[in-house]
This record gives structure tokens, C-alpha cells and sequence, in this order.
């Protein structure tokens, strides 16, 4: 799981079946220091509460689709979870 | 599995039910010759890993899930172990 920072929204009407209710958000994948690390990635909304300038971590690969309603859906990362605090203890 | 080095943790109220309760700590993942290689990784603590501790980290859904005991947990990263030792051969 890594961090990463909502930077805005995708919306797609044309989509494969399984998808459908979905969010898609666009994600700033992050480093640890919270600087952003790489191209944005599409995320799935897996706790359905994400917003822009959310900093959250997300899941990839396969146990992406596991954190959406409908199981085994066509989704390369999803966010898991809303970040409260980081606290690095070894910079 | 990857070496790694706990180097923090992740504070979180909503996440997914299969994160709930679960400590979650950030680590740097460590190269053959134990220096931070960079990258890092948020994963869920079994073994009640403090900071600076080497760890074994498991990076792979179905064992992740396994060692959760919930078979569908969007979960990849689990922290297995603590490291007390590595000896290369070569």
C-alpha cells in the first residue's frame, strides 16, 4: 500500500459492466515525505468518502477490486483508506 | 518477501473494514546490503514491529489475506516478522 494525494475526479459514462456506481478519482502517488513520486494514477474509491486534496492510501494490483461493493471488477488500484496523521519516526 | 525497516506510522479512522484495528506502519524497503533502497511501503504490523526494526514484509494479496484470516481483504502489504539477523554467503 502506498500514499497518495486526490487531485481531482474522472467520470466515465461508457464503461464495462461491473463498473457501474464507481468512483474514479485521480491520485498523486506519494513518498513518504508526502512529496508527490511519479504520474498521477486513476484510483477507485473503495471507502466511497474520498475528496480532492485527500491524502489517502490505496491498494494495486488485484486486491483492488476486493475493496469495491462488487468483487473482481476490472480496476488496476483503489483507495483504502483515509490518512489522518504520518508520523515518521526515521526521516 | 522484502527486507525492510520500519520507519513510521499511518494514522487512519476511515479506511476499509479489513484495515480497521490493524496497525499500520510505513517502511523503507532495504537493499541486499540493508541501506534504504528509496522506495517504501505501508503495511499492516502482526508481529508488533517498533520503529527502526528490520522486518520481513509480505507483498502478495493471498497470503496477505491468509495471514488476515479474511478472504476478501483488499490488503497486499503485511509486516511477518522482525529481523534479527541476515548473514550473506557471498
Amino acid at each position: 500500500m502506498k500514499l497518495g494525494r486526490v487531485i481531482g475526479t474522472v467520470v466515465a459514462t461508457t464503461q464495462v459492466e461491473g463498473l457501474a456506481g464507481v468512483r474514479f478519482l485521480l491520485v498523486q502517488p506519494l513518498g513518504k515525505d508526502r512529496k508527490p513520486k511519479g504520474r498521477a494514477i486513476v484510483a477507485a474509491d473503495g471507502v466511497a468518502m474520498a475528496a480532492p486534496d485527500d491524502l489517502v492510501y490505496y491498494v494495486s494490483s488485484r486486491e483492488a477490486s476486493l475493496a469495491l461493493p462488487e468483487p473482481f471488477v476490472p480496476v488496476d488500484d483503489a483507495i483504502v483508506g483515509l490518512v489522518d496523521e504520518v508520523e515518521l519516526t526515521v526521516p | 518477501m522484502k527486507l525492510g525497516r520500519v520507519s513510521g506510522t499511518v494514522v487512519s479512522t476511515i479506511c476499509a473494514p479489513a484495515y480497521a484495528k490493524h496497525k499500520l506502519l510505513i517502511c523503507d524497503l532495504l537493499d541486499d546490503a540493508e541501506t534504504p533502497s528509496g522506495d517504501y511501503l505501508i503495511a499492516i504490523d502482526r508481529v508488533g514491529a517498533g520503529p527502526g526494526e528490520r522486518v520481513l514484509i509480505l507483498d502478495e494479496g493471498n497470503s496477505a489475506r491468509q495471514v488476515l484470516a479474511r478472504p476478501n481483504a483488499p490488503v497486499r502489504a503485511v509486516i511477518v516478522g522482525i529481523v534479527d539477523e541476515v548473514h550473506r554467503s557471498a
